[in-house]
């Protein structure tokens, strides 16, 4: 050990305690994408296996050496249909098989627990629906299928978790969405994966993956006393919405109330359903899309709402039913362990199973 | 001579290079900047790349060193981000597109279908100069601080977001498109227009199909580049909201632009490179293209579907399922006229009498390289692996190699199989021989392991990194070193075989294209007399006759 260079003995020892060849798997769809994986690596091993054999017996048993005439070959039909139909057969396998993880990855069950995400040079920030707010960092509980609702707030960004193998642009001016469900507990790599300008490198941080029950305290202790859907409630207040969609008969904004997933009828005929892209658009853009009935009155909003904001606002409107003036009760109040104050303070949950160093 | 060599050399002593030829008929740098020859054309393009081709190369030599440790700690992020940016804008628009083509398409097409010229020769001096004018622009604008978009110039970052030199590479890219655009309309019109009485399309060598293929995504995917980047431009400077979203634009929009030539790009660059190795292989072991016909369809079937595949570059960017559906199973029918190309070549050497000169062992590695650099290509055409790999390292080794491994080793190929042709000089063998294999040892170390690291999940275009993927990058650096040395090794030996290389006459290496039917070098008019093609393409027993014939000749004028 002495006549080795220490800085060189260092970074042995760095390497073979801290080298990995595979990515860990702490989700559903993880396994299930691998095993595509490890098909196609297969498949490729045997073709290439079969291509290099083939140059290689070729060039010994015809080396000019051994073989010193060519024979002429013109081709050969049955070969050709061989070599084309084979690897058709298993291109398309291999097509079908990805197509239907792709649609699992980006088709979220119905029972999926929302997260607004949203990218901007260069952080990311994450909304969860009980108002926890967080910065380069997601926590998320095994077992429960989560959707996240991403946008930028600028350029494209891409936001990446290598150990589900999940990765969804975000762009600006639309909503894209992706789930998972973790499995393993443990800290895992978030990744910004499209170019993103000057710190794209650093825009980077940890999907902290806990059990249902280290995520409830930490919902607990991460609080900031209001949801998602109350800040929307004050948003909406403070920038007057209520002034016209006050639900009156005689208001001069269409009434909000179970909007949401409605079939609308625009005043150019069209009929569009309401979900998160169309609220968000007659947010910023009210001219383009005025419902039947109503004048084109309503001012846009962009610039003046950030988009943090108008997700708020859309989680307000997602849940408003009947009457304005009842409270929100929260859909999320169910993951807080009792009251609000008396969760344990700012404790971080210990999380099992750390991948990273 | 060793019986395991097919070089046939005129005797060294009496041999001189053919006093007049195209290098020797005019003389004095305006008769090489005014001149329509395309052979001259050809060697200012190859100079040209090559010193493009080392800016670039360079530059990856500093992505390698900065990539050595996890920190960002040799240069700041924004310069790692010119770089990289750099670095691809300079390989792909000022190396890999023009590489074959514009230096061996140009230099061969007319003597390989016994034309003079191309059709249109000042057009071809035009594309030169559009080339250049591109080429200083993007040095200038290196020169004045950079662009640091990434090659992709993606939208908003490039029209909003980034206070670089945008424009001024923009224009340079553009420029350099009209250069590719000419090339690509000279080689069609020349391949309808000027081929020898005889010369039908299926007595072509598959080095014209090849590029005629290619010629056709030139023509048709470069203007929609042009088009985008004008669009970006306008964005940029006078604010019209084509791609910006807060101005009713679409982000996405710019993709589809961008794609639908770039994507049709990667083939320009790869088909004229897979001409290459039908030629070597043929030569080499003495036999026709095994299915000839296979082998020329296979490159315009990659030309047509190579038009319709664009979009999967765009899977995890909310386009709809059902787009990417027909995506994914549209790339998987593009992955299968590669595959008949490479079991061609494969069993072109069976019952062959095969030799392993320089061009062979490129051509070898090339096979290899391209096998797995399209099969890593089908991990990415499937819609659902794509999500964990695309954006990785896993692409980036994928595309260098099919761009290093399949078209740079094409390339290398070429230039040693034609070297003589082109100067009526050999390079030294056994050298060229070890820097072939000093180069696939070089390029393995340096890009496999990024395979790993994009498995793992490393993003690409990072300047910084998790320790944990250290290792792996440590080893894709001391390749990168390796590979560098494999790289100067034939600069330096072809220089000096210039001078001092032995006289190759006019077909060392007894091959059948017309283009070895002629002195070496060339003379201005390729041929003194205009050839007759009476016989297919790749015919050894044609070449044969025509050698006892010629020695029946010489022996009664000798006696």
């Amino acid at each position: 050990m002495s006549h080795i260079s220490p800085t060189i003995w260092q970074f042995l020892v760095k390497w073979l305690t801290n080298f990995a060849l595979f990515p860990p798997e702490a989700s559903k769809i993880a396994p299930q994408m691998d095993a595509l994986f490890f098909f196609m690596v297969l498949v490729s091993m045997i073709g290439l296996t079969v291509v290099v054999l083939l140059v290689i017996s070729f060039s010994i048993l015809y080396s000019k050496k051994r073989h010193p005439v060519a024979v002429q070959i013109e081709g050969s039909t049955l070969l050709e249909a061989t070599w084309t139909i084979i690897p058709l057969g298993l291109f398309l396998v291999m097509f079908v098989w990805g197509a239907l993880i792709y649609f699992r990855v980006y088709t979220p069950p119905a029972n999926s627990m929302n997260i607004y995400v949203v990218g901007k040079q260069w952080m990311w920030k994450a909304e969860h629906p009980g108002g926890q707010h967080e910065i380069n960092a997601l926590h998320i509980p095994t077992g429960q299928p989560i959707q996240l609702t991403l946008i930028s707030q600028d350029v494209f960004h891409s936001f990446s978790i290598p150990a589900f193998r999940v990765k969804r642009e975000a762009i600006p001016g639309r909503y894209t969405t992706v789930w998972f469900e973790a499995t393993t507990p443990g800290t895992y790599h978030l990744f910004c994966t499209q170019y993103c300008g000057t710190e794209h490198s650093h825009m980077i941080g940890d999907v902290v993956v806990l059990t249902p029950e280290d995520f409830r305290k930490w919902l607990a202790s991460s609080t900031s006393g209001n949801s998602l859907a109350q800040n929307g409630e004050r948003l909406f207040a403070s920038l007057s919405c209520a002034a016209c969609h006050n639900a009156r008969p005689d208001a001069r904004g269409p009434n909000l109330a179970n909007v949401y997933g409605a079939k609308l009828t625009l005043s150019s005929g069209q009929t569009i359903t309401a979900d998160e892209a169309y609220l968000r658009e007659s947010i910023l853009n009210p001219s383009q899309h005025i419902t039947q009935g109503y004048a084109p009155i309503m001012p846009t909003y962009q610039g003046q709402v950030s988009e943090e904001g108008v997700i708020a606002l859309i989680e307000y409107i997602k849940n408003l039913n009947s009457d304005y003036r009842i409270q929100q009760t929260l859909n999320t109040t169910d993951m807080l362990p009792g009251s609000e104050g008396k969760a344990p303070a700012a404790q971080a949950p210990a999380s099992k199973g750390m991948v990273k160093p | 001579m060793s019986t395991n060599t097919i070089v046939s050399l005129p005797d060294q002593s009496t041999a001189r290079i053919p006093k007049d030829n195209f290098i020797t008929r005019e003389n004095g740098l305006l008769s090489w900047l005014l001149t329509g020859d395309h052979k001259r054309i050809a060697i200012l393009y190859l100079i040209s790349i090559t010193f493009f081709f080392f800016i670039g190369g360079a530059l990856a030599g500093l992505i390698r060193l900065e990539l050595l440790t996890p920190q960002a700690d040799l240069m700041a992020t924004d310069t790692y981000n010119k770089v990289f940016t750099m670095h691809g804008v300079i390989m792909i628009f000022f190396f890999l597109v023009p590489s074959v083509p514009a230096t061996l398409g140009n230099f061969l097409i007319p003597m390989m279908i016994g034309a003079k010229d191309l059709a249109l020769p000042k057009i071809n001096l035009l594309s030169w100069y559009l080339y250049m004018a591109g080429g200083i622009l993007a040095i200038y604008t290196m020169a004045s601080g950079g662009v640091d978009t990434g090659w992709t110039f993606t939208t908003p970052l490039s029209t909003h977001y980034v206070n670089t030199n945008v424009l001024t590479t923009g224009l340079a890219v553009f420029v350099a498109g009209f250069s590719s655009i000419f090339t690509g309309l000279n080689f069609i019109v020349t391949i309808h227009k000027m081929r020898a009485p005889g010369m039908t399309w299926f007595r072509l060598p598959l080095f014209v199909w090849a590029h005629y293929a290619a010629s056709i995504l030139m023509v048709l995917g470069t203007p929609v580049l042009a088009i985008a980047i004008v669009l970006v431009a306008l964005e940029r400077t006078i604010g019209i909201g084509i791609f910006d979203p807060a101005k009713g634009g679409d982000p996405l929009l710019f993709q589809h632009l961008f794609w639908f030539y770039s994507h049709p790009a990667v083939y320009i660059m790869i088909l004229p490179g897979m001409g290459v190795i039908s030629e070597v292989i043929s030569t080499f072991s003495r036999k026709r293209v095994f299915g000839y016909t296979a082998v020329a369809f296979s490159s315009v079937a990659i030309a047509v579907f190579g038009f319709f595949v664009w979009a999967h570059h765009m899977f995890i960017m909310g386009i709809s399922n059902y787009a990417v559906l027909v995506f994914s199973l549209l790339t998987m029918l593009v992955a299968v006229p590669s595959a008949i190309k490479i079991f061609n070549w494969a069993f072109t050497l069976y019952k062959g009498s095969i030799t392993f000169e320089t061009p062979m062992l490129y051509a070898f590695g090339f096979m290899g390289l391209f096998t797995i650099g399209g099969m890593t290509g089908v991990f990415l055409g499937a819609s659902g692996t794509d999500i964990h790999l695309t954006e990785t390292y896993f692409i980036v080794a994928h595309f260098h190699f099919v761009m290093v491994g399949g078209m740079l080793m094409a390339f290398l190929s070429g230039i040693h199989f034609w070297w003589p042709k082109i100067t009526g000089r050999m390079y030294p063998e056994k050298l060229s021989q070890l820097a072939a294999l000093v180069t696939f040892i070089g390029f393995n170390l340096t890009f496999f392991p990024q395979f790993i690291l994009g498995v793992l999940g490393m993003p690409r275009r990072y300047a910084s990194y998790p320790p944990e993927f250290q290792i792996l990058n440590v080893f894709s650096t001391a390749g990168a070193t390796i590979l560098g040395v494999g790289y100067m090794l034939p600069v330096l030996y072809l220089l000096w075989s210039l001078k001092y290389g032995e006289i190759a006459g006019n077909n060392p290496w007894q091959a059948t294209g017309l283009e070895w039917q002629t002195q070496s070098p060339p003379i201005t008019e390729n041929f003194v007399v205009m050839p007759v093609m009476d016989h297919e393409a790749y015919d050894y027993e044609w070449l044969e006759s025509q050698n006892q014939a010629q020695q029946q000749e010489e022996v009664p004028s000798a006696g």
